[in-house]
């Protein structure tokens, strides 16, 4: 493939699960989804391998890689690495939206949540993050479904039945579930606690998106935004629709693969810095190479 | 002859003590679990079955804690905090007057600070989030497959205690299987769990001043490891009473005394 289109793949490797999306021709040609497991490497290599399938492409035909996510810098296949803040932002205004150019990023991790603002013309303006406490990340999620015995994937769902949602009292993942076993007890219905969790998470991170200022559009992002019961939660904490990606748990890595296209295009990295080589180095090599830009605190 | 009880109702454990004019006569204590009403009244008895006593002969109950409101039997229910003041007050220690008590509870952790007079100055507390509480270590027993009342001895073993870099209860859980299996020792790891929660406590007791003398109560002050690591968080010596446990509900039996007349002056 030329320089002009390139044909690049994005990894994101999360604390819950790894991601991979390959872009050829300006379009997402495959992507696939792993849970994260110790060798982190491998689970990149494993997403990699599932998106090229899906896209059709061969290894050896990939122009570059690049990596984002936690576990980032484990990743032996990428030349380089972005972090993930920059990555989503990247993803989104690609992205887009239909209502217009998206202005704020909300993203809900398996262990971390964050609120991105673009500036009018989509570039990273400024965010915030909560890598502290499990409350308004997508394990609280995670602990409550398991507490109440409903696979994950069903919470959203069961949670739109409510009509009498419980008040959690509790902001602590710990308490709460605590507070859910009893309730569970007090036979209160599945529907009413689901919908009460909802809206604890919803809380906690509408409240860091007041925090940093929400403007429209809102695009919501994560694997939790596939959760219609918290997208509609979230919805009425911050009084405005949100926009929900078709494929919300692969963004960053498309954020990735963008990046990676770029520094293919036009040799650079986002922070100015010439990219590296366009050949890919195989699983085992390459690793010394792979460079880190734009830390998240280096711009807080 | 004054008799008087005073019942905790915490979260986690039930606890009842029986004061026969100024003297401890009988205490209970028992776990929570799902009826607190019922722990409360079983507390009580069994208190007053070690004190040799009836509860016709009780002349005030008063409840404190957590649950206090949901003992019928109590006829006044005091905050906890005000409880514990007097509790530790009354005490002492044998380091002189309490100025601060640090009070670790199943699922909150409070700072008290005394005036010289042993009057409530200020006080802090944290019931939102179990980092700094009970929980904490309970959560991380239940991991590590030892009993909470054993995390305080294995810590003593501890060579290298390990830097847990997660606040959250929840992380710290996925941080500390981690460590297990890196086949980190067991003792490093619950002393780095111990650091944690008094690195978290002392922050707190920082907001409100911290003066000596600091007494150390509520259940989690039976360990020993946990005393250590306030105390080097702290740079200070901390007293932890013979049963730190019972601080709190000495406090609302001293209060029911003070109520009909018979209080102990106490030596605080």
């Amino acid at each position: 493939m030329s320089d002009e289109d390139p044909v690049v793949a994005g990894i994101d490797l999360g604390s819950t699960y790894t991601k991979a999306a390959v872009l050829a021709r300006d379009r997402i040609a495959g992507t696939a989804i792993l849970p994260t497991v110790v060798d982190l490497d491998a689970c990149a290599a494993g997403a990699l391998d599932g998106a090229l399938a899906e896209a059709r492409v061969a290894r050896v035909d990939l122009d570059m890689v690049v990596s984002t996510g936690y576990g980032r810098r484990a990743v032996g296949v990428a030349a380089h690495n972005v972090d993930e803040i920059y990555a989503k932002a990247t993803a989104a205004r690609w992205l887009g939206s239909p209502w217009g150019p998206v202005r704020t990023v909300i993203d809900i991790g398996g262990q971390d949540s964050k609120v991105i603002r673009l500036d009018e013309e989509g570039a990273l303006d400024k965010f915030l993050m909560n890598t502290k406490c499990a409350a308004g990340t997508g394990r609280f999620l995670e602990v409550m479904a398991r507490a109440l015995g409903v696979p994950l994937e069903r919470l959203g769902e069961i949670g739109l039945l409510s009509k009498d949602p419980v008040e959690l009292s509790s902001t602590c993942i710990v308490m709460a579930e605590s507070e859910v076993v009893s309730l569970i007890a007090e036979r209160r219905a599945v529907e009413d606690i689901v919908a009460g969790i909802h809206r604890a998470v919803a809380e906690r991170v509408g409240n860091m998106a007041k925090q940093l200022g929400v403007l429209e559009v809102v695009f919501f992002d994560g694997g939790p935004a596939r959760n219609a019961g918290i997208k509609a939660a979230l919805e009425a904490v911050l009084g405005v629709p949100l926009y929900v990606p078709k494929n919300p748990q692969v963004s960053a890595a498309i954020g990735a693969a963008l990046v990676a296209r770029d520094a293919v295009r036009y040799g650079k990295l986002p922070d100015g810095r010439p990219a590296m080589g366009a050949e890919v180095p195989g699983p085992a090599d390459g690793r010394g190479g792979a460079t880190t830009l734009l830390e998240a605190g280096d711009r807080r | 002859m004054t008799l008087t009880a005073g019942v905790d109702m915490g979260s986690t454990a039930t606890k009842a003590l029986v004061l026969i004019d100024g003297r401890i006569a009988g205490s209970d204590t028992r776990p929570t679990g799902s009826d607190p009403e019922q722990s409360g009244e079983l507390a009580l008895k069994t208190a007053l079955d070690a004190a040799g006593a009836k509860l016709d002969d009780v002349e005030r109950v008063v409840s404190t804690g957590y649950g206090r409101r949901v003992l019928g039997l109590a006829d006044e229910a005091i905050n906890e905090i005000n409880a514990n003041a007097r509790g530790a007050a009354w005490l002492g220690s044998s380091l002189g007057r309490v100025r601060t008590i640090i009070d670790i509870g199943g699922q909150d952790s409070k700072v008290i600070a005394l005036d010289p007079d042993g009057v409530i100055r200020d006080f802090a507390m944290n019931d939102k989030c179990a980092a700094g509480t009970g929980k904490f270590l309970e959560v991380i027993a239940q991991l590590l497959e030892v009993r909470v009342e054993d995390l305080g001895t294995l810590s003593a073993q501890a060579t290298r205690p390990v830097a847990i870099a997660s606040t959250c209860v929840v992380f710290a859980q996925s941080e500390v299987v981690g460590l297990i299996a890196r086949k980190e020792p067991r003792p490093d790891i619950v002393a780095g769990i111990h650091r944690a929660i008094a690195s978290r406590v002392v922050n707190m007791a920082r907001r409100v001043g911290v003066e000596p003398v600091v007494v150390f109560d509520g259940g989690p002050a039976k360990n020993e490891g946990l005393r250590a690591a306030l105390e080097a968080e702290l740079g200070l010596k901390v007293f932890v009473p013979a049963r730190p446990q019972l601080v709190v509900a000495l406090g609302a039996a001293l209060v029911a005394a003070d109520m009909v007349g018979g209080g102990g002056e106490g030596v605080g």
